[in-house]
């Protein structure tokens, strides 16, 4: 039976163990300590470092000669021996071999201090070397920005190797040569450009592969450790943050396997970099007859009482980053509804508010994060999800890898790891082939255009039908479909076609506390716990096309953070108050507000992010704000309290958090939509003649105010500049060659005419009829709508 | 004294040097009737494997496993692909029988290829042939051509429902190649890097299917064992080591050949077919299995017979019967430090003690030898030796230790007069 | 999911018809022919060594990357095969490759001095070629040919028992 369990003896201790289960499993477990190099349980088994050689004997017959114990499957009555005479000498003969060619520079080495070759060679090692001849010496490739290399300490555990050809799904990085000339790199000496690259570094047991921002800045032993969560997906993957004098030296990953594994994403590695930007708001500031001057909180303070309080009731508007606390959202909605409205959103890059009312009560991702890998089926629906959320997309790769059909629906295909299928539509247009979806799955016909089903559509229908029948399918909605403008319709036939295959519904929350914002009422349509406010305030959207007197903008940009910049660019310019509580400064800021409070940034306040399956994870500050910017909730405690506005006398953001946890005692997870499918206006939002239509997608490291501001990550090949990637059918129509100059002229939704221009990149994984211009990158806030009509022609033209 | 028989993989050799390796020379000789009686009969293919399990006919690649003890692990009737892999990747120094079988006999290969698939289930077979054997190459295609021609290996040959395609795969250098799973990590278009066991390929070998790997001559002998029953097989050498073999004999010798004689055959008799030792010299060592193998000094080598159990009483193994004769006057500190850049220059790089290893030892013996030896290298040698073999995935590691230990259990005192003098003791002359 | 037991497939962005040549490309397919279909990358060595042969001896990396698109594997893949076995060139070649064994029969048989006369007279060191172009010296472990000691492979054709005096005949015809 394979249910069964295996009795087996190691060092003496009984345990117990799967049948097929390694020996070095069933050791860790039991907290018995067996040295290894090239064992990693997240990959597969090499068995080549040798250092886990173990003595075993199994019904009563020794084993000849040692075992490795990462390789060597427990069995009924085995007896192993991990420190005997025999798997010592073993165990030391490896070490040995191991250091002869290892150059003794553990004093200038990254790793020192924490390298696993350095800590196994003081219990394996031997104080003398034998060793007489000359020493390896490996040249070193340069991988990029963020890993550094030092080749000559390789010892070839090939973790990095499996690492990219197993879980990366990139295989950059290889062992060519052999024996004593075999070497770990590209060959060819190239960056590697993956979201998730940066893991190689904690896989490394020595320091051949080291993190190229924190090189040579720290020694492993001044650093103390704090526990965090990364701010700038919907996974809030566990962090630990290693900081010195008060600052972020360098991100790692904490084991958390519900939540990340023990990975974490490039980015939520190397943001830490913007916290030190030269952009940091160090002070509080107030302009002055146009001109910034630096004052006391004292004095800033009493300027944003009176701003905010300028406005009125219903002319204020409050636009909160996705990633700020649950803290400060549920004390921003308290401020804005104490004030008299519920004039504030966190969905910031969102165009079609159409279906607010059948929103849901908390959209969440529909199963547990860990559950994606299980699904057998998957439809994305409008996500680049290796952009959006690098560890949901490792999750559905291995789904994907154990059989799982994972199909999208994108305006452009995205660039994936693992076999899909993908279809491709206008992001106007992606109703169409829902709508053949749902034809194909036996629902009535949905009025409104249809996309005549192929084979692809077939596959994906069945696909999803048989995973739904076995409860494990799931269609899930991306930033893509979020930020398009029939978003609402596209919603809801989402849930029809997850409805008629069996399927969940999700939604991929596309920041840190995006779920928060549900929970926390730091929405115009929802109260702290998910209640409804008796009437809806404005959303995001139309706090800018019907502009307000007043705004206070929280952690954003605007120029590069909201759906259209030139729309909140121009209805910010003409407010007569505008307070923004940030982080950074920014020109666009600059000149809009009149106060800018200086808040924390990431690691430098204790807060609560929900991620994406609704879990709350809390965190503390582990640095203190720079110079005289202080924790966002504390900046709204004082202004709430100098407003005499009742519920700003916390303590403490666990007493903020207490109150909010109460509110949402009852409020659980539920994708459910309310009321019927909408019927919503597309006129406004087809192109008209020539127009082709503009498809705003947001890079991987243009998400957010701090990440834009991480050097090394904006060096990476994925960090995209501003262009305009056109199908080749469209470029030839419009006679752009690759690299050329377009004008990009653009309506905003005030009827504001932009024009600029961006190098053309031809792509024929563009949707024909679209133009893929990216939002939240360097000149894109001179742009109208994320997505939407774009007139494209040669620059100069 | 014995004579070269030639009866089983070299029954060819006497036809004319034009033509022997023809399908015509080779039915000539009694080829493909043991395959067109399976077609047409389709016996149990246990009855098959007991017969070569009675022949004792043990891999002649060099490990001599039991060749029907290994047939009868594969899950035959178990669904999904099988495959049977010939190993003609000879490389292990001293050897040189394979590409004399593909050259001279290569349709008995290939029958016995048909027979091996029919009997472990399977209906593809590869022959992988080490890159540099372009002629044996054109040989065994041609082979295969002639066969594929006249029906005797397809699909549903002679529409018996049976079928067994038969593909070569070149190799491109590497001795790793010739480890079984290296093999098949080769033929799956990797770096020849050998596989950690458990899975055994029985289980999961080629394309993660369960795959059988037999040397060339393994598999070139079968034909033979079915046409004259395992019991004359057996008996044409010893109880346990059954048959005869190929034997090359090199080095030192006037006479280098290949033999194809019985197990058990004594030395002395090899060594006289062999014309004795060149020039007249006194037999100094004999390498008697590969370079693998221990050395065994002249003397000894003089009281022992050539089968698996002799050679092993004697301190080495039989391994793939490739005889390495060295005469007095050779240095043995060159020829150990020949063997050691061998291994180091082989070794595929996975595991820790090889990799590090083999380079560390083929170093010092460099530098013994170039006049710079300290006294404490022979046991460091020994020592660094002893912490490779066993300790790593394939038995390369073994193979390479092996003959440091037994070099200088055997002939220390060259090496230590090397160390002193700072020059050869046997060189002299 | 270990890369060990699944074949590595990845789609490069590239037409098949503008790889290579048209004739390299039917010669590949039929080894491809001889794998099953999700296995092409089984053909990577022969495909490899066709491609060397074509290009005078030796890979580029440019022909490399070729390959690798042709039968969908990734770059570093095709790399490693090319940098694994000895008979793959990764550097300009002479016009003919010269292979002396000298693993132990052969060098028992004499190839040592075979080396050093190949050495002397052409002046080129093992892994060299010299000055004319004309040829690459090689020193190849055993070549399976120990019975006719010391064995040479010149380009693809074994030479027996060669003495110094045959290996210069043999150089000597080469074009």
């Amino acid at each position: 039976m394979s249910d069964d369990k295996i009795t087996l003896e190691i060092d003496g201790r009984v345990c117990t163990a799967a049948p097929g289960e390694m020996i070095i499993a069933v050791a860790d477990r039991e907290g018995i300590v067996i040295p290894r190099f090239c064992y990693h349980e997240k990959l597969s088994i090499a068995a080549n470092c040798r250092m886990c050689l173990v003595e075993a004997e199994q019904g009563g017959r020794p084993f000849p000669k040692p075992i490795p114990a990462c390789a060597t499957p427990v069995g009924e009555g085995m007896k192993v021996l991990t420190r005997s005479k025999k798997a010592l000498d073993a165990q030391r003969g490896t070490m040995e071999f191991l250091l002869i060619n290892h150059p003794l520079d553990c004093p200038i080495c990254d790793q020192g201090g924490e390298c696993e070759l350095q800590d196994v060679s003081m219990g394996y090692g031997e104080d003398v070397s034998r060793f007489s001849e000359r020493k390896r010496v490996v040249k070193d490739e340069d991988l990029g920005p963020l890993i550094a290399t030092e080749m000559t300490r390789c010892i070839h555990c090939t973790r990095c190797v499996r690492f990219g050809a197993e879980v990366a799904g990139l295989r950059e990085l290889g062992a060519t040569g052999r024996g004593e000339d075999m070497r770990i790199g590209t060959f060819v000496g190239q960056s590697m450009a993956h979201e998730l690259s940066g893991n190689i570094i904690d896989l490394c047991p020595v320091g051949a592969l080291t993190s190229k921002p924190y090189r040579f800045t720290a020694r492993a032993w001044e650093l103390t450790s704090d526990e965090g969560i990364a701010p700038h997906d919907g996974v809030g993957s566990n962090l630990q943050l290693h900081i010195r004098g008060g600052q972020v030296m360098r991100v790692h990953p904490r084991d958390n396997e519900a939540v990340n594994e023990c990975w974490i994403s490039d980015r939520d590695r190397f943001s830490y970099e913007g916290l030190n930007s030269p952009e940091r708001l160090k002070a509080p500031m107030l302009k002055r007859d146009g001109e910034w001057q630096e004052v006391d909180w004292q004095e800033a303070l009493h300027a944003a009482v009176d701003l905010l309080k300028a406005p009125g009731p219903d002319q204020l508007g409050v636009l909160v980053s996705p990633s700020a606390t649950l803290e400060e959202q549920f004390l921003l909605q308290r401020l804005v509804r104490a004030l008299g409205s519920d004039h504030i959103d966190t969905r910031l890059r969102q165009l079609d508010f159409s279906a607010a009312a059948a929103d849901p009560r908390l959209p969440w991702l529909g199963v547990p994060i860990a559950e994606l890998e299980q699904q057998q089926a998957a439809l994305l629906i409008g996500s680049d999800i290796r952009q959006e959320q690098p560890l949901l997309a490792h999750r559905l790769r291995k789904a994907a890898l154990s059989g799982a059909t994972i199909a999208l629906l994108n305006p452009y295909e995205v660039d994936l790891n693992h076999r899909s299928i993908q279809l491709r539509s206008a992001p106007q247009a992606l109703d169409r082939d829902l709508r053949a979806l749902l034809k194909l799955l036996g629902r009535p016909p949905v009025a409104g255009p249809i996309a005549e089903p192929d084979e692809r559509h077939q596959r994906i229908a069945d696909a999803l039908t048989r995973a739904g029948q076995a409860g494990k399918g799931l269609v899930l909605l991306g930033a893509l479909a979020e930020n398009a403008p029939v978003y609402g319709l596209v919603r809801a036939l989402a849930a029809e076609v997850a409805a008629a295959a069996g399927c969940q519904l999700g939604c991929l929350a596309p920041a840190a506390n995006s779920v928060g914002s549900w929970c926390a009422g730091s929405l115009p349509h929802r109260l702290p716990g998910g209640a409804a406010p008796a009437r809806p305030g404005l959303d995001a959207r139309a706090m800018l096309t019907d502009p307000r007197q007043g705004y206070l903008l929280w952690g954003l940009e605007p120029d590069r953070d909201l759906a259209d910049p030139i729309l909140a660019m121009s209805a910010l310019r003409a407010a007569k108050q505008v307070v923004a509580c940030t982080a950074f400064r920014s020109p666009a800021l600059d000149a809009v507000a009149d106060v800018l409070l200086p808040i924390s940034a990431f690691a430098e306040t204790a807060g609560t992010f929900v991620n994406t399956e609704a879990r709350w994870q809390r965190f503390q500050g582990a640095v203190p704000p720079p110079g005289d910017s202080r924790p966002g909730w504390k900046v709204l405690r004082v202004l709430g309290t100098m407003m005499e506005l009742p519920g700003f006398a916390q303590n403490s953001a666990r007493e903020v958090h207490d109150e909010l946890a109460s509110q949402c005692r009852d409020l659980t997870p539920d994708n459910q939509l309310r009321g019927s499918m909408p019927a919503t206006d597309l006129s406004s939002a087809t192109p008209q003649g020539a127009e082709l239509f503009r498809l705003g997608n947001v890079p991987i490291y243009a998400t957010d105010p701090l990440v834009r501001r991480a050097s090394a990550l904006q060096r990476t090949p994925l960090a995209e500049q501003l262009a305009v990637s056109l199908h080749p059918e469209d470029a030839a129509a419009l006679g752009l060659a690759d690299g050329q100059l377009a004008r990009v002229v653009q309506v905003a939704t005030n009827g504001e005419c932009i024009e600029v221009n961006a190098p053309v990149v031809i792509d024929d994984r563009i949707a024909v009829g679209c133009a893929r211009i990216p939002a939240g990158v360097e000149g894109s806030g001179e742009l109208g709508p994320i997505m939407g009509p774009v007139q494209i022609s040669k620059a100069g033209d | 004294m014995a004579e070269n028989q030639n009866t089983v993989c070299f029954r060819t050799l006497h036809l004319d040097a034009k033509v022997r390796h023809t399908l015509e020379s080779y039915r000539s000789v009694g080829g493909y009737v043991q395959w067109e009686r399976i077609l047409r009969e389709k016996p149990d293919p246990d009855q098959l494997i007991d017969e070569l399990k009675t022949s004792a006919l043990r891999g002649r690649g060099g490990a001599g496993f039991p060749t029907g003890l290994k047939w009868s692990f594969m899950p035959r009737t178990k669904p999904g692909q099988k495959y049977i892999v010939c190993n003609s990747d000879e490389g292990e120094p001293g050897t040189c029988k394979d590409r004399d079988i593909m050259r001279y006999n290569p349709h008995q290969l290939i029958e016995g290829m048909a027979i091996a698939g029919y009997c472990i289930g399977a209906t593809v077979g590869y022959n992988y042939i080490r890159g540099e054997f372009y002629e044996p190459t054109a040989r065994f295609d041609g082979a295969l051509e002639e066969a594929y021609a006249a029906g005797l290996i397809g699909k549903n040959l002679f529409g018996s429902g049976i079928d067994f395609d038969l593909y070569t795969h070149l190799g491109a250098g590497a001795y790793i190649c010739g480890e079984e799973t290296a093999l098949l990590e080769s033929l799956e278009g990797k770096k020849g890097q050998p596989r950690f066991k458990p899975p055994f390929p029985a289980q999961a070998g080629l394309y993660g299917m369960p795959t059988t790997i037999n040397n060339t001559e393994t598999l070139a002998s079968v034909p033979v064992i079915l046409e004259k029953s395992g019991k004359w097989f057996l008996e044409q050498g010893k109880p346990n080591n059954g048959g005869p073999k190929l034997f090359s004999v090199t080095g030192q010798v006037e006479r280098p050949c290949n033999l194809e004689i019985p197990l058990g055959t004594p030395f002395k008799d090899v060594l006289e077919m062999a014309g004795g030792v060149s020039g007249g010299r006194a037999l100094k060592a004999v390498i008697p299995g590969g370079s693998s193998v221990p050395v065994v000094p002249g003397d000894v080598m003089m009281r022992t017979d050539m089968d698996y159990d002799s050679i092993a009483k004697a301190g080495s193994m039989l391994g793939s019967g490739a005889v390495i004769i060295i005469a007095e006057g050779t240095c043995m500190v060159k020829v150990l430090a020949n063997l050691a850049h061998f291994y180091a220059h082989e070794s595929c790089g996975q595991c820790t003690p090889c990799r590090e290893g083999t380079g560390w030892l083929a170093r010092v013996l460099d530098r013994i030898l170039a006049g710079n030896g300290r006294p404490q290298d022979l046991d460091l040698l020994d020592n660094v030796a002893g912490r490779i073999g066993g300790r790593t995935i394939c038995a390369l590691g073994d193979a390479a230790a092996m003959p440091v230990q037994s070099f200088l259990k055997h002939y220390r005192s060259e090496f230590e007069h090397l160390i002193e003098h700072g020059r050869s003791l046997v060189e002299a002359a | 999911m270990s890369f060990r037991n699944t074949p590595l497939a990845v789609i490069h962005d590239v037409d098949k018809e503008t790889l290579l040549t048209p004739e390299l490309r039917a010669e590949i397919d039929k080894h491809v022919a001889k794998y099953p279909p999700e296995w092409k990358q089984s053909a990577v060595m022969p495909a490899l060594t066709l491609v060397q042969d074509h290009n005078g001896g030796w890979l580029s990396r440019e022909l490399m990357d070729q390959v690798a698109a042709y039968l969908d594997m990734p770059e570093t893949a095709v790399y490693e095969v090319a940098t694994f076995y000895a008979m793959y060139d990764l550097e300009p070649v002479g016009r003919h490759k010269v292979c002396v064994c000298n693993s132990v029969s052969c060098m028992l048989g004499g190839a040592e001095e075979l080396m050093h006369h190949i050495e002397k007279k052409y002046n080129v060191a093992p892994g060299g070629t010299t000055a004319d172009g004309k040829l690459t010296f090689k020193e190849f472990e055993c070549l399976g040919a120990c019975r006719h000691a010391p064995a040479v492979m010149v380009d693809k054709a074994y030479h027996e028992c060669v003495t110094p005096e045959a290996i210069d005949k043999i150089i000597d015809d080469l074009d």
